[in-house]
């Protein structure tokens, strides 16, 4: 069984509920859920939509065939309904327009009845939930748990009104709950607080804004300084601050929003001071499509920031990933005293799935933080030159008679400014060496599917899902095809590329954006070309299916 | 003296004022008892913003107009640190001036000491945001045309609770008002005129020590409409001193977790703590 349903109408017409409670329910009855939402960058009116889609067997993408279309307006209908299976039906209130396949419900009436308009999708729900052969248990008690008893009351009606509304068609039988149901953003904020950050700050902007909400909701309960400062310069340079004075940090934004951190990246670069940042991209250039989707930023990550510094980039696949690749990023970035940048996108960010829960013995906290023995000298060096390029890190005001002084024009081992020719260079050196050590602990791609494959496919963060059903798709009907999907970006990871890159016949970039910038990045550090590229700029996530059609194009 | 780096001498002009506010800073921090460990300095870009250099405490030596920023994140991080701001009023009014307004919006416990001179320094003489409306210098050769930014009158309005204006050719003055500073619990702006020897050769310290008189004795430092009246006295007399002190709650006390418990450095840091989070997610 492989179902989706689409609900879509004007921004402020209780979607964002309608879609949370139905999601909640297919998790609670069992299924794998994947949901992804298109919506525009207003607060009212406008068109927005929700893909809901849930299986018995695990899913990692949306699809673009759907069963069931849940038109809250005209506008749904018209636009929706060339998305439906053969099979598939429309649910709308019976004042909407007419269409061959819609089955009218007197859903405003009802609500009205029920004395509140606003419940009409709830009732739609319980429509839905009949259809497809569910009982109500599972919404009704996340309406419970959810709404105040006057509110749940009503809407508990609505679910049963709408329920009498509709016949059977399914009678899908429910599954044990295994799963959390989660978005890339919520992950990304739980993997931070797992990790122990004590400091996050923020400014908000739209796709990035969830983590900043998700981090704050929890900052009482968790005891974190959560700061929505005045602008992004300022989030960068105050992370920095709190991270100098020793607690862990990270700030966050989309692409303008990173690109006024830039200046403070490169001093987190000279200073050595560990912070955590994350990029969730959308498209630009410059305001660009605030709400939807791109992985226009890549080269960005690896390259922002005046002057050269090592640093290490982590793009995000899935979920689990985010939640994975997070904490491993205040890891990194406090043994190597070096920015860590995790790259996310809207897509991630806002498509909720159903994952494993998260194993939090999985989560180590590894600091790297000195006391009085790091003070070989009768004054702390705090860029003492070392073997490995990293000096010893004591925090300021915990070795009594010891300072800790960092400066961000080029210094000598104490952090006092220099103009020496002689110190420039080994202080560079030094900086740079920490690459060599990061290159250890680089990650190798994911691969899917071949592992010798005639037809490999490169691509990279939340492409991840719907190259994963293609692929699986593909290999049912016998093609020999493989993908590598990169996490760790930067420093570049090359053995399994050069591995599964030299017997394929065929190379296909899978990227979302104009440039190929995965492509290039793949060229440069491994002299690897792709033979075809298949890439997508329209601010709208690939589909499984759709990558499906254009594989097969290339193939 | 504890607070001295032997090695590194300052690579200011003969006769510049930041060395005399460096001589009062250290003697205010000698007068308070603060080990050299004890206190951050952190600072942007410019002349003023080498201090951290110059004085043997913990030292943020960040960004231009940046200094600010950082010092919040310590002073959250580590509410015992003596947090402390040192720039030039180009790094703190113009380049940073949207931390300056932020931050005294947020009343958090730092000391910040403005090094005025009324002229860009380092970058050689050209008008900053405090130079005088007509003022020539090397880049505005007919003049400034631009009104002056009036800080203590900025800091006023946006509800700073200690506000006072310093001259760094009045040592034993500006010692008492650092140390007040210091001390105040919430953001304290401290003006200092400085002249400069090289570029402005207008406000020399001739001109300011022909202007500036002390507040008198029974002056009521709580009175908010004779601040406002003091801090837009700059004419043939300028007053220096504290024009406005009263007690506000600081932005860091009004995190309960920070208030009442020890410092956010502290803290074990466990994994399985946040793990009761993934209830909502069920």
């Amino acid at each position: 069984m492989d179902y989706s349903i689409l609900v879509g109408g004007e921004a402020g017409q209780g979607m964002d509920t309608f879609a949370h409670i139905l999601e909640k329910t297919l998790k609670r009855c069992g299924f794998y859920v994947f949901t992804h939402s298109d919506y525009m960058s207003r607060v009212r009116g406008g068109h927005n939509f929700f893909y809901i889609r849930f299986s018995d067997k695990p899913i990692y993408s949306y699809s673009l065939k759907v069963d069931v279309v849940f038109g809250l307006n005209d506008e749904s209908v018209r636009l929706h309904s060339p998305k439906l299976k053969e099979e598939g039906i429309i649910i709308a209130d019976k004042e909407i327009a007419r269409d061959s396949k819609i089955v009218h419900l007197p859903l405003m009436d009802t609500a009205r009845d029920l004395k509140n308009s606003r419940v009409f999708t709830t009732i739609g729900l319980g429509a839905i939930l009949k259809y497809f052969g569910l009982s109500l248990k599972s919404s009704e008690e996340i309406i419970e748990e959810e709404f105040k008893e006057e509110i749940a009351t009503i809407n508990i009606k609505a679910l049963y009104a709408g329920y009498e509304m509709v016949n059977r068609k399914y009678d899908i039988e429910t599954l044990e709950d295994k799963n959390i149901l989660i978005d890339g953003n919520q992950a990304v904020g739980l993997g931070a607080i797992a990790a122990g950050c004590k400091f996050y700050c923020g400014y908000p902007m739209t796709p990035s804004t969830g983590v900043l909400n998700f981090i704050a909701a929890h900052a009482d309960e968790m005891e974190i300084a959560v700061d929505q400062v005045e602008d992004e310069v300022a989030a960068l340079n105050m992370a920095l601050g709190a991270s100098y004075a020793g607690v862990r940090a990270m700030t966050g934004s989309s692409g303008g929003g990173f690109a006024l951190m830039v200046e403070a990246l490169s001093l987190a670069g000279i200073i050595e001071v560990p912070v955590v940042l994350i990029n969730v991209q959308r498209p630009g250039p410059a305001t660009g499509f605030p709400t939807r989707t791109e992985q226009g930023d890549l080269r960005f990550m690896i390259h922002a920031g005046h002057g050269e510094f090592p640093r290490m980039v982590i793009a995000l696949r899935n979920p689990e990933d985010a939640f994975y690749q997070t904490a491993r990023a205040f890891n990194l970035a406090e043994k190597y005293q070096i920015p860590v940048l995790l790259v996310s996108d809207q897509y991630l960010a806002d498509c909720r799935t159903t994952t494993k829960p998260f194993d939090f013995n999985k989560i180590e906290i590894e600091r790297y933080i000195s006391g009085a023995e790091a003070i070989t000298d009768k004054e702390y060096k705090r860029y003492k030159i070392t073997e490995n390029g990293i000096s010893p890190r004591i925090l300021p005001g915990k070795v009594p008679g010891q300072v800790v002084l960092i400066d961000s024009d080029e210094h000598d081992e104490w952090g006092h400014i220099t103009e020496s020719d002689e110190i420039r260079t080994k202080m560079v050196d030094k900086r740079m060496k920490k690459l060599e050590g990061l290159k250890s602990e680089v990650q190798e791609p994911w691969i899917i599917g071949d592992e010798e494959p005639e037809n490999l496919i490169v691509c990279w963060g939340s492409t991840y899902g719907a190259v994963k059903e293609a692929v699986d798709s593909l290999r049912e009907e016998d093609v020999s095809i493989g993908a590598l999907v990169f996490g760790d970006i930067w420093p570049f990871p090359t053995e399994r590329l050069l591995k599964m890159g030299k017997g394929a016949k065929k190379i296909i970039d899978i990227e979302q954006n104009a440039t190929a910038q995965l492509d290039s990045l793949i060229r440069e550090e491994a002299l690897i070309k792709s033979t075809e590229k298949i890439l997508k700029y329209d601010g709208r996530p690939f589909s499984g299916d759709e990558l499906y059609a254009r594989l097969k194009e290339v193939l | 003296m504890k607070y001295d780096y032997k090695l590194y001498e300052p690579s200011w002009c003969p006769g510049c004022g930041n060395y005399m506010i460096r001589t009062a800073l250290k003697q205010a921090l000698e007068e308070l008892e603060l080990e050299p460990h004890e206190v951050v300095l952190s600072s942007g870009i410019g002349q003023a913003a080498k201090m951290p250099h110059y004085i043997k405490v913990n030292g943020f030596n960040g960004l231009h107009g940046r200094a600010l920023p950082p010092a919040i994140g310590i002073k959250m991080a580590n509410k015992n640190l003596k947090v402390i701001v040192e720039s030039g009023d180009g790094d703190t009014y113009g380049e940073g001036g949207n931390h300056f307004i932020h931050t005294i919006r947020r009343n958090i416990d730092i000391a910040h000491f403005v090094h005025d001179n009324q002229i860009y320094g380092l970058t050689k003489g050209q008008a900053s945001p405090t130079t005088a409306m007509g003022q020539k210098t090397t880049l505005q050769f007919d003049g400034v045309k631009v009104e002056p930014l009036q800080p203590l009158a900025l800091a006023l309005t946006m509800g700073a609770g200690f506000v006072a204006r310093g001259f760094s050719g009045d040592i034993p003055h500006l010692v008492e008002i650092m140390k007040e500073a210091i001390n105040y619990k919430g953001y304290a702006l401290v003006d200092i005129f400085q002249p400069c020897v090289v570029w402005n050769k207008v406000n020399t310290f001739a001109w300011y020590k022909e202007r500036i008189y002390h507040l008198p004795e029974d002056y009521d430092y709580t009175n908010k409409e004779k601040a406002f009246e003091k801090a837009t006295e700059f004419g043939d007399k300028i007053p220096i001193g504290i024009l406005y002190k009263v007690e506000k709650e600081t932005y860091e006390d009004k995190f309960q977790f920070i208030k009442n418990g020890e410092p956010l450095v502290d803290r074990k840091l466990n994994p399985m703590d946040a793990e009761k989070l993934m209830k909502n997610f069920y």
